[in-house]
């Protein structure tokens, strides 16, 4: 991880003013320095630590990095269930699985390594930084000015409080990757994208894993028929799930191994496993930054305050990325950095609310959403029409044996105007951009159902919706309406 | 194995009613008036499969199967049993604020296990309790009675304190930790219960509580239906035993061009085009036969058959399209999709007879059934539930002769409550 930061790196003396000062060298922050570098702007970037922030280091890169791994070890032995032969001996190598994950972390930090950044033209700064004022700040006791500046320090793993875990020890996100042995049994604290993600990844490593969730669904956020089907696929792996169930205490006991106490209404169990993750919530880092000093006005739970522009209450000043979003992904930060630099450099008048954020848990099948769920739809007073194709009826997707699933694309009722869609399938991921681009480009239904899609593909069911809207539209359903033909009753 | 199937629809029918209607005479306590949950040994009772027998009582009544006399005197038992059991917040007693616990011992009527105070099998044992009421309207003194405790123990059930401070009625409560935190999300058989709850003289729900509720329901296009989702099939009927939903609509459907009565014909037409898809390959399914519903289930097991890996389950939700799916099928729901669906749901019940005549002993339907676990021989739920019968009865009388449609429709607090939830036109 040299090039996240070269050893021995010396600073470079401040140029006064910088067109740009960003703080934070995580996905909003590059994205934020090559920008305005590309623009022409004099620009420098202050990281406390290592570049590439949560996403690299402890976040998407390294997860979806075991979650392949982990997939290929579910595929083997599922391997039957395609006409092939279940290898013998499958022997999950935690070692290797990790050792690859660094391997690309290593490979991809390369691509906004400090050298990169150098060459560039943009002026990187490592240390600790906090504003000395509403237009300079201080890192490793050098003053620097600047025209307009961009905090972008990210958020951390909340800090989960619960009666003798802290003694016990546990893993959080930023820590779970520096295992070198995959636990016998780790019980999994939150049902969350990245706590479902991890459990369904360490069972097919080969843990025992419980995983416990105080709501009565995973993905509280997530249409309850995503969050179904995933529990389904994660009981199938093998994972034990205990939905509304609270994790009141945990002690260590003699033999080393952490016994847990679970609370479910009126019921009471305690289990014993050997590690526990814990993936509750993110708390922004707002700490040491000096925001007081420069009239940045901030919360310890939402963030640094900021309006539609990203601007903050230091009109000098914006925020962009995790410390300001309810959206903590790394996508959204690189899109707020963008926008951030328009408004700060330019003047542009972009507005964050005007962008299409897509997101995606990456269990198996993958759960991806975009735009209004129903339920906001109904609190702003939206008349709403969901048209969902079953993954089932799609011919790749019973090709590839990836059935589970659907694509819902939520429509303005009697418009042809998306406002939203869900996609749980194995490469939702994939699929939920095409949504995305049709919210963004205010392409309807209609369109996409003109739109060719290669055969055969998964994502050919976005086409299916389209069809079935544009059927729908020529034959209006009514009530009591017995013309609509239906399955014979004279079939076996 | 039943006997020959018979020919003419009528026939079956009766046949079907008579040996379902049986069970509330086979399984109920001869002191308390309580129905037991199932024909196993030792079942405790149900309070919801008590409220399916006292609407079906009048119907054995008009068909002829047991007296008026004793259809009152079976009833007035029930009331009876549950307007002087013990209410209180104590662990051990029958309910509280008027509601009853899921299960009662089927003697000594105090809770059994350590189950919930359960407001959906409170609200279906109303059901039952005012369809007596409208159908007990004699002057005589036990009939008078019938009416009195109904009206006694519809006023009591305090539904402003099953809220728990929020806009829509909690699932249950429990001594021992309050309010379960399970809450109705989405369309359900709790229907019934903001119709009643609304109704309530002493204790109504607000008029936002049943909007609070609908403002979660998923309207969705499926396999190119129109449709109010819920997966398993018997949140499609179960309000519909007691209420005609023909021709009325609440703000939602009518928002939608549709009512509830039509919403439940989709979802037969959804459950037939999901078993013709058959998507997980299970023996059996085709457009006529489905019925996959919450229930009994052949138990957690993992096996390898048909050259896929199979995961089955014990007692579970079930539905469509989403799932569970196990391959498991409730033919009583076949049965009870009779008002909606008469043709699909007739030649489901044939073609299912013909095919699986194991599950169908002297006419009176299994609960579930799955035929595969094809080295097991298949699997039959054992013995049979109350509510199961309950339905079946009730739906083919509604098919018949519209009779308990026709009751409630002359319950005041039927009428009252669906206005106060909002609906409005045909019968209203």
């Amino acid at each position: 991880m040299a090039s996240a930061r070269p050893p021995g790196w010396r600073n470079p003396d401040p140029a006064h003013p910088y067109d740009l000062l960003i703080l934070g060298g995580g996905p909003a922050g590059l994205a934020a320095a090559e920008n305005a570098i590309d623009c022409g702007a004099k620009v420098a970037l202050i990281e406390r630590d290592l570049l590439g922030g949560v996403s690299l280091l402890t976040g998407s890169v390294p997860s979806k990095s075991i979650i392949r791994t982990s997939r290929l070890y579910a595929n083997m032995r599922d391997a039957e269930n395609f006409g092939a032969i279940v290898p013998t001996g499958i022997q999950e190598n935690f070692a290797a699985t990790m050792e690859r994950m660094r391997r690309l972390r290593a490979r991809i930090s390369t691509y906004h390594s400090a050298d990169r950044l150098k060459i560039a033209g943009v002026d990187l700064y490592f240390g600790a930084a906090r504003f000395a004022g509403p237009d300079s700040i201080i890192v490793e006791g050098a003053i620097i000015c600047f025209r307009k500046a961009l905090v972008a320090t990210g958020a951390r793993t909340m800090a989960t409080v619960i009666p003798g875990l802290e003694e016990a020890g546990y893993f959080t996100s930023e820590d779970v990757f520096d295992l070198t042995e995959c636990p016998r049994r780790l019980l999994v604290i939150g049902g969350g994208p990245l706590g479902c993600e991890l459990a369904q990844a360490f069972c097919r490593l080969g843990s025992h894993v419980v995983i416990a969730q105080n709501e009565a669904k995973f993905l509280p956020r997530e249409e309850r028929d995503a969050a179904q089907i995933l529990s389904e696929s994660l009981a199938r792996d093998g994972v034990e799930i205990h939905l509304n169930t609270t994790v009141v205490a945990v002690k260590t006991a003699t033999t080393g191994e952490k016994l847990v106490d679970l609370v479910s209404d009126d019921i009471k169990s305690t289990i014993a496993v050997d590690d526990i993750l814990t993936g509750v919530g993110r708390t922004p880092n707002v700490e040491g930054l000096g925001l007081d000093e420069a009239g940045v006005a901030c919360d310890r739970v939402t963030g640094i305050r900021v309006d539609d522009f990203l601007r903050t209450t230091n009109p000098r000043i914006y925020a962009a990325g995790d410390v300001c979003l309810e959206h903590k992904f790394t996508h959204a930060a690189e899109a707020s950095a963008r926008l951030a630099v328009a408004n700060a450099l330019f003047g542009e008048e972009r507005k964050w609310s005007a962008l299409t954020i897509p997101w995606c848990t990456y269990t198996d099948p993958e759960i991806a959403h975009v735009g209004l769920y129903v339920s906001e739809a109904k609190d702003r007073s939206i008349p709403i029409k969901t048209v969902t194709v079953l993954m089932h009826d799609t011919d790749r997707a019973m090709i590839d044996g990836q059935e589970e699933g659907f694509v819902k694309i939520h429509l303005r009722e009697g418009i042809d105007e998306i406002l939203g869609a869900t996609i749980v399938a194995a490469h939702a991921g994939e699929m939920i951009n095409e949504i995305t681009l049709a919210i963004d480009a205010h392409i309807g239904l209609s369109v996409l159902a003109t739109v060719i899609h290669a055969y055969p593909t998964q994502a050919s069911a976005i086409k299916r919706v389209a069809d079935a809207f544009a059927k729908s539209r020529l034959t209006p359903p009514r009530a009591h309406d017995i013309s609509r033909p239906e399955w014979p009753t004279d079939l076996g | 194995m039943p006997d020959a199937i018979a020919e003419s629809e009528e026939q079956l029918l009766e046949q079907l009613q008579k040996a379902a209607f049986d069970y509330f005479i086979e399984y109920v306590d001869v002191t308390t008036g309580l129905v037991a949950d199932t024909s196993r040994k030792g079942s405790p009772a149900s309070i919801a499969v008590v409220g399916f027998a006292l609407s079906c009582y009048p119907i054995g009544v008009e068909r002829g199967w047991i007296t008026r006399a004793d259809g009152a005197a079976q009833t007035l038992k029930a009331l009876r049993f549950f307007w002087n059991s013990p209410q209180s917040s104590k662990a051990d007693v029958t309910g509280y604020k008027g509601f009853y616990y899921h299960f009662l011992d089927m003697h000594s009527g105090r809770r059994a296990w350590q189950c919930e105070l359960s407001m959906i099998d409170t609200t279906l044992l109303l059901a039952g309790v005012l369809t007596a009421a409208a159908y007990f309207t004699a002057p005589t003194v036990e009939e008078s009675e019938i009416r009195a405790l109904a009206e006694a123990l519809y006023r009591r059930v305090d539904w402003q304190w099953a809220q728990n401070g929020h806009e829509t009625v909690a699932q249950g409560w429990k001594p021992e930790c309050g309010f379960l935190q399970s809450c109705w999300e989405g369309y359900s058989e709790a229907t019934i219960l903001y119709v009643l709850g609304s109704a309530s003289p002493n204790f109504p729900l607000p008029a936002n509580s049943f909007a609070g509720w609908t403002s979660t329901y998923q309207w969705e296009s499926i396999y190119g239906y129109d449709f109010l989702y819920a997966g398993p099939l018997f949140i499609h009927l179960f309000s519909h035993a007691w209420i005609d939903f023909r021709g009325i609509q609440d703000e939602f459907m009518r928002e939608k061009g549709c009512d509830y009565f039509e919403n439940s014909r989709r979802a037969v037409s959804i459950q037939r085009e999901y078993a013709a898809r058959n998507p997980l390959g299970f023996i059996g399914y085709g457009p006529n036969l489905w019925g996959i519903t919450a229930g009994d289930g052949p138990g957690n097991e993992e096996l390898r058959e048909s050259g896929r890996d199979r995961r089955f389950f014990g007692y579970t939700d079930r539905g469509v399209p989403f799932g569970r799916d196990d391959g498991t099928l409730a033919p009583w729901g076949m049965v009870a999709a009779l008002p909606f669906s008469p043709p699909s749901a007739l030649t489901a019940v044939r073609h299912m007879m013909e095919r699986f005549p194991d599950i169908c002993a002297g006419f009176r339907l299994s609960s579930s059934f799955n035929p595969n676990l094809v080295d097991q021989g298949g699997w039959i739920s054992d013995g049979y539930y109350g509510l199961d019968q309950g339905i079946v009865v009730m739906m083919i009388e509604n098919y018949r002769s519209g009779l308990i449609w026709k009751l409630m429709r002359s319950s005041p607090y039927i009428a009252s409550g669906l206005r106060r939830a909002g609906f409005a036109g045909g019968w209203l």
